[in-house]
């Protein structure tokens, strides 16, 4: 099944755009360390707010020359009150490939130093401008997305093995179980999901690790969606539950929790997989939303929505438009993401005319 | 009269869910460490004499169930605390439901008004390069996250000056004719309608489509053109009723999705509504408030399904029967 979900995306001429557009992004974030040209901690304070680095092909005597780049240097303007950059053009720093630069540890287990792009030591290669820490933001558009793109997918193996349990027993089992069981989902999903989503993400107590962070994010994630789910495949469990085969299996005795995990769960494969694959979008759009709000990932860790909380001041996204840059990868990761969704669906759902 | 019986028994029927709902919001709100009152504590304006008030009222000196049952009982009565500033959390609430109404409100009739027909039409030329383009476009106003589109939008406006910036109102509002009350409002909606709007376009579209698309494979509407029914007749008289019944199903759940969109666009646009509210509660730890807004969003979650269920029974005689 899997063999005919790749061959019918890569027929599809957006899903295999999108395919090959993930599959750039993951590889990128992948080999963060080596591609970024700086480390995800690395600031320079002199550097806040610094435009991103013009490369230079062509010297001043109108030769082609090694790519090279001048830093910026921060004046103030006093006739227009305003701080502006200006290029140090005394010192050329050219731009090296596969050179050491910042020393870093790949995946945080192998230590090495050499980045894909970077330059000497005093100089400053800045692709898309620095943030208010003069912190690069290309290097942190990498690490923010591992974070980013990989937090929905977390929430949803948290989410699943739940939904699909707790709706499987309640269709199972029927009557005052069942009963129960539906009114709490159904509790659940009476409360607007993102006013439960900042209130469970409110409550997390300040001072944990990251990673511990990183974690509750996840299931506070998957504490939004499952009620949902489970309750569509209660109603599948429903019709599955007086089929022969569950009968048969029955009649030879077998328990009733195998029953539900290894006889009827598994006839609702198909729907689970549609149901994630449409689903991994709403995560990160979620995670954006809360870190955005300053209450999912913290600084100085790094996430695409948090690094879109310093565009909500008008200043910022007029002047430094380079701070705007997150959104649009989180804009091509979910409609890439919704494309692949849409011929999964087809596929697995002939019937289904939505596209 | 049965219809009456059986919208009757819906009513009856959310009264123990508000009730569960409560009980899962208050539970999680207590699990956090902050003190209920640290803000009014530190507030100087407000008297020791109403802190001890409150703190009788909420039984913070009791177990949680107790506080709980204390916490109903006022809310039944309709009293629901103050928040950390002293005003009263019900006079907050009054001042800020109506605004996230109107914005659900005006998104919702425009998403129809669009959506259904754009529905019909691609449905009608299904696989066309009309359909397509639409399809893609569709998918576009979907991946957009709604606040950063929110923040794209203002970009524009603080650059070309064309619409005010934030709030409902502008600050001269209460000296304006009623007539510039009303394009005041006007102006300031466009943005945050045009945010929403463009979110939950898609959804509608795509699910007004496939409906119609599977009733024009019925066997019902074969007969009705075997019997020689003019095109216009199978379509309009024929299918298209049938096609539109499970959408007010989904408005039940478009309003659900509103709601918690409306959130992150309020919060952009610095709209004064519900989901803002509850932003800055939330931040604050002003519990009173966000036990009570949150209250007020399942409140006003469950009535929409409530009348999405009951217009369904009007459009729908086979729910009747069964009723």
């Amino acid at each position: 099944m899997i063999r005919e979900i790749f061959r019918q995306l890569m027929k599809d001429k957006f899903a295999k755009i999108a395919l090959i557009v993930l599959g750039i992004i993951y590889f990128a974030l992948f080999f963060a360390d080596f591609i970024a040209p700086y480390t995800k901690d690395f600031s320079d304070r002199t550097m806040a707010y610094v435009p991103p680095s013009k490369i230079f092909v062509i010297d001043e005597n109108g030769k082609f020359s090694k790519p090279y780049t001048y830093n910026y240097t921060r004046s103030f303007d006093n006739e227009n009150l305003r701080i502006v950059y200006n290029l140090d053009r005394s010192q050329k720093h050219y731009v090296k490939f596969f050179a050491k630069g910042q020393p870093y540890k790949f995946l945080g287990i192998i230590p090495a130093s050499r980045h894909l792009v970077t330059t000497d030591s005093d100089g400053r290669l800045f692709l898309l401008g620095t943030d208010i820490n003069g912190r690069d933001v290309f290097s942190r558009l990498l690490f923010g997305g591992r974070i980013s793109m990989t937090i929905g997918f977390l929430a949803l193996f948290v989410l699943f093995p739940i939904g699909l349990l707790y709706g499987g027993i309640a269709g199972y089992f029927g009557g005052i179980v069942d009963t129960l069981m539906m009114r709490f989902a159904e509790a659940i999903m009476s409360i607007p999901s993102f006013y439960l989503l900042i209130i469970l993400a409110s409550i997390l107590p300040a001072g944990m690790t990251s990673v511990q962070r990183f974690i509750l994010i996840v299931v506070i994630l998957a504490m939004i969606g499952w009620a949902g789910f489970a309750r569509v495949v209660r109603g599948m469990v429903l019709s599955i539950k007086n089929q022969e085969f569950v009968q048969a299996a029955k009649s030879i005795g077998a328990s009733r929790l195998r029953i539900i995990v290894k006889h009827i769960l598994p006839q609702t494969a198909s729907f689970v997989i549609v149901a994630m694959t449409l689903s991994v979008p709403s995560y990160i759009l979620s995670e954006s939303g809360l870190s955005f709000l300053g209450l999912g990932i913290q600084q100085p860790d790094a996430s695409w929505g948090n690094m879109l909380k310093e565009a909500q001041e008008y200043t910022n996204i007029i002047y430094r438009p380079w701070l705007l840059t997150p959104g649009f990868l989180i804009f091509i990761a979910v409609l890439a993401f919704n494309l692949i969704g849409d011929t999964i669906r087809d596929v697995l759902d002939p019937k289904s005319k939505v596209r | 009269m049965k219809i009456l019986t059986y919208i009757l028994k819906r009513i009856l029927q959310s009264i123990p869910l508000l009730i569960l709902v409560s009980i899962i919001s208050f539970f999680i709100i207590r699990l956090s460490p902050v003190d209920p009152l640290a803000e009014l504590r530190l507030n100087p304006s407000v008297s020791q004499e109403t802190l001890q008030k409150e703190t009788q009222r909420l039984g913070l000196d009791k177990p949680i169930i107790v506080q709980y049952g204390k916490w109903a009982k006022s809310f039944v009565k309709g009293d629901l605390g103050i928040t950390s500033n002293g005003e009263k959390v019900s006079d907050k609430l009054k001042e800020r439901i109506p605004n996230t109404l109107l914005l659900t409100t005006i998104v919702i009739a425009l998403t129809w008004i669009v959506g259904i027909p754009l529905g019909v039409a691609a449905a009608l030329k299904w696989k066309t390069p009309f359909d397509r383009i639409l399809t893609v476009l569709t998918s576009v106003g979907m991946a957009i996250p709604s606040f950063f589109f929110a923040v794209l939008l203002l970009i524009m406006a603080v650059k070309t000056g064309w619409f005010p910036i934030g709030g409902l109102t502008s600050s001269n509002f209460l000296e304006m004719s009623f007539g510039g009350q009303v394009w005041d409002i006007t102006h300031h909606l466009i943005l945050p309608v045009t945010v929403l709007f463009t979110i939950s376009l898609a959804g509608l579209q795509r699910q007004m489509r496939a409906n119609l698309l599977d009733v024009l494979d019925s066997d019902y509407v074969k007969f009705a053109r075997a019997k020689g029914l003019s095109e216009f007749d199978v379509i309009y008289k024929h299918a298209l009723r049938n096609a539109i019944n499970p959408m007010i199903t989904m408005l039940g759940f478009e309003f659900a999705g509103l709601l918690s969109g409306a959130a992150l666009t309020e919060y952009v646009f610095q709209y004064p509504g519900l989901g803002r509210l509850i932003l800055e509660a939330v931040m604050k730890s002003d519990i009173n408030l966000v036990m009570a807004s949150l209250m007020m969003g399942a409140i006003m979650l469950i009535l929409g399904n409530l009348i999405a269920d009951i217009l369904l029974i009007i459009t729908d005689p086979r729910i009747r029967v069964k009723a």
